[in-house]
């Protein structure tokens, strides 16, 4: 297990499937205005557990995951990925366009909306990465997608279009496809947004479930604390791009049960106060509640 | 010195400041515009070169699919949607040149031309452009809505995410559907036209349909055919570019989707003219 912060070394540990260091990601605005939106990211993803990245929106999760996902080009740093196929890790950001493509195909993403194919069928949609990047068989296919499907409680509704679905069954078909390949690495992105509380427990507990069966590394991002403190093994918490804290789990949870007045830092006020959702502490100066507003609304 | 913006913000600036500001503003404005317009091109352009180059490995490389279905799939679906319009609209222009036309040519007694110049204008020239404007109203505006749709709910970044090239998966079968299918539809427009032009002859200016076929026949070559339907293909692999690249490119949600339909109808009417002129003029300098 590797803790961060010290940067420039690249770690090479076997135990360490991701990291990645000093990342930039800037954009121009309508404008015509660079705005950075991440800068000096720096952090490791252990072989085998849960990361959540967790912070206000706005903070830059959506676009450090599309980062490690290889869809934006970085400004500066370097993501090293170190999937079981590879003898020593690899920097995603000097990838050629097929070694790029022969990693994705050990990762499984579940986007925001679930991004079904919304011209096939729930079925089609798990199979599509199977019958586009293996030459096995239409019946072994049609095998695995049964068992892709049953894994999450989706197999009654294979033949259904996705405009068919609740947002949850689009969900649960969306992690259906991006285990369909066996991923090393699954990505999902607020996987609980507009979800009700019991449909978005139902996909903690399969994330959970899926993480194990499957022994994947699971990447999060998330801005719901529920979700957070139950599937998290660690927790990288963003703010306005910077990370502020790297921690287990146990970590965060003593930090938001203290009590304000006992911290003495300014992170942990800030933290104590996210992760309880206060509308008084660092977070809402005298601006009033419109950053706690924006910071609480998905 | 902290003075001077209030003083003055104080004053409405005078009329040669505003007039000079908005004369300014105006040719920013254009500037932008004409910038846009000249990387939307370039975009175009790649975008074409980058089709071309997978429809190649498609055909040629053993490890890239050539996608036949979803050529077809897309072609079924172009004709259904451009077809019936393609042959209402071809037909009136069938009665409308045989009925403008035939005046002047009664004035030179030679009112039995006007199937001749009806068959060469609709093969050589309406037929196709006609039709292109028409597909790039129906097949255009739904390939550019679709594609736009598809990267608005993140379909278009999944494929990327599963290693599947969204020019080789959605763009490749869009344009050589969109390039075969016209020029079956321009075969069609060109007939449905002549009969358009062979009922008016009949039914309004007495000419007997034998006698409009006979004209006909003999009026056509085949360089008229060829280079109609060569035409026609290059409208079709414009649209079908105009409206992916639209698609591709949009921003800003379902308005985003709105703008990336009307955009991509405006560009190709002003493309499929523009180089039907440079064409014809190429095809007048060669005679064919
Ligand atoms: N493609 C983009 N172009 C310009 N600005 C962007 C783009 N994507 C995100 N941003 C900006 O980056 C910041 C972080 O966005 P995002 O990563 O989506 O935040 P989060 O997912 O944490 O809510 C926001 O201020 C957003 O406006
Ligand atoms: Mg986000």
């Amino acid at each position: 297990m590797t803790k961060t912060s010290s940067p420039s070394d690249a770690t090479h540990d076997r135990n360490t499937i991701i990291s990645v260091r000093h990342l930039r990601k800037t954009f121009t605005n309508s404008a015509g205005i660079d705005v950075t939106v991440l800068d000096s990211v720096s952090f490791d993803v252990a072989r085998g557990e849960t990361l959540v990245i967790m912070g206000g929106s706005g903070c830059g999760k959506s676009t450090l995951l599309n980062c490690l996902i290889g869809e934006y080009e970085l400004d500066l740093g370097e993501i090293h990925f170190q999937t079981k196929d590879l003898i020593a890790p690899k920097n995603l950001t000097t990838m050629s366009a097929d070694e790029k493509n022969t990693l994705r195909k050990r990762f499984g993403i579940l986007f925001q909306s679930g991004a079904l194919f919304n011209s096939l069928t729930v079925g089609e949609n798990v199979a599509l990465p199977l019958s586009e990047h293996s030459s096995v068989k239409p019946e072994v296919i049609d095998m695995i997608v049964a068992l892709k499907l049953q894994l999450v409680h989706m197999l009654p509704h294979r033949d259904k279009m996705p405009s068919q679905l609740s947002g949850g069954q689009k969900k649960r078909a969306g992690l259906a496809r991006a285990t369909a390949m066996d991923p090393e690495i699954l990505f999902y992105d607020e996987p609980s947004a507009g979800l009700d509380p019991v449909t978005s427990t139902a996909i903690d507990e399969l994330m959970m479930d899926l993480s194990k069966k499957l022994a994947v590394t699971s990447i999060v991002v998330t801005h719901e604390m529920d979700s957070a403190f139950r599937i998290a093994d660690r927790i990288v918490m963003l703010e306005k791009g910077r990370v502020l804290k790297i921690g287990t789990r146990q970590e965060y949870e003593v930090l938001r049960d203290a009590a304000p007045a006992t911290l003495t830092t300014y992170e942990d006020q800030l933290m104590n106060q996210f992760l309880n959702g206060y509308n008084i502490g660092p977070l809402t100066n005298a601006d009033g509640l419109s950053e706690f507003e924006k910071l609480i609304t998905g | 010195m902290s003075e001077t913006p209030s003083a003055n913000s104080n004053r409405p600036p005078s009329l040669a400041v505003r007039t000079v500001s908005s004369i300014g503003e105006l040719a920013e404005h254009r500037i932008n515009k004409a910038h846009d317009s000249v990387s939307s091109v370039g975009g175009i352009i790649l975008l074409l070169a980058q089709t071309l180059s997978w429809s190649w490995r498609s055909v040629f490389e053993s490890g890239v699919r050539l996608r036949k279905k979803a050529i077809i799939e897309q072609m079924v679906r172009i004709g259904v949607e451009s077809i019936a319009i393609v042959m209402i609209v071809q037909v009136f222009i069938g009665c409308i040149l045989a009925l403008q036309i035939a005046p002047t040519l009664e004035k030179y007694g030679q009112i039995g031309k006007v199937a001749d110049i009806v068959a060469i204008a609709i093969v050589r020239e309406l037929g196709p452009m006609l039709t292109a404007i028409v597909l790039s109203g129906f097949a255009g505006a739904s390939i550019a809505a679709e594609i736009a749709a598809m990267v608005e709910s993140e379909e278009v970044k999944a494929l990327r995410a599963h290693a599947l090239d969204p020019i080789h998966f959605l763009i490749v079968p869009r344009f050589w559907a969109s390039v075969f299918m016209i020029v079956g539809l321009a075969v069609i427009a060109n007939v449905v036209g002549m009969c358009g032009g062979l009922l008016t002859a009949w039914g309004v200016l007495d000419i007997a349909p034998s006698a409009y076929l006979d004209a006909t026949q003999q009026a056509l070559v085949l360089p008229d055919l060829i280079t109609g339907l060569f035409k026609a293909a290059v409208f079709g692999g414009l649209v079908a570019m105009i409206a992916c690249y639209e698609g591709l490119n949009v921003r800003g949600g379902a308005a985003g989707v709105g703008r990336a339909t009307t955009v991509t109808v405006v560009k190709s009417i002003v493309a499929i003219i523009g180089t039907d002129a440079v064409f014809t003029a190429i095809f007048f300098t060669l005679g064919w």
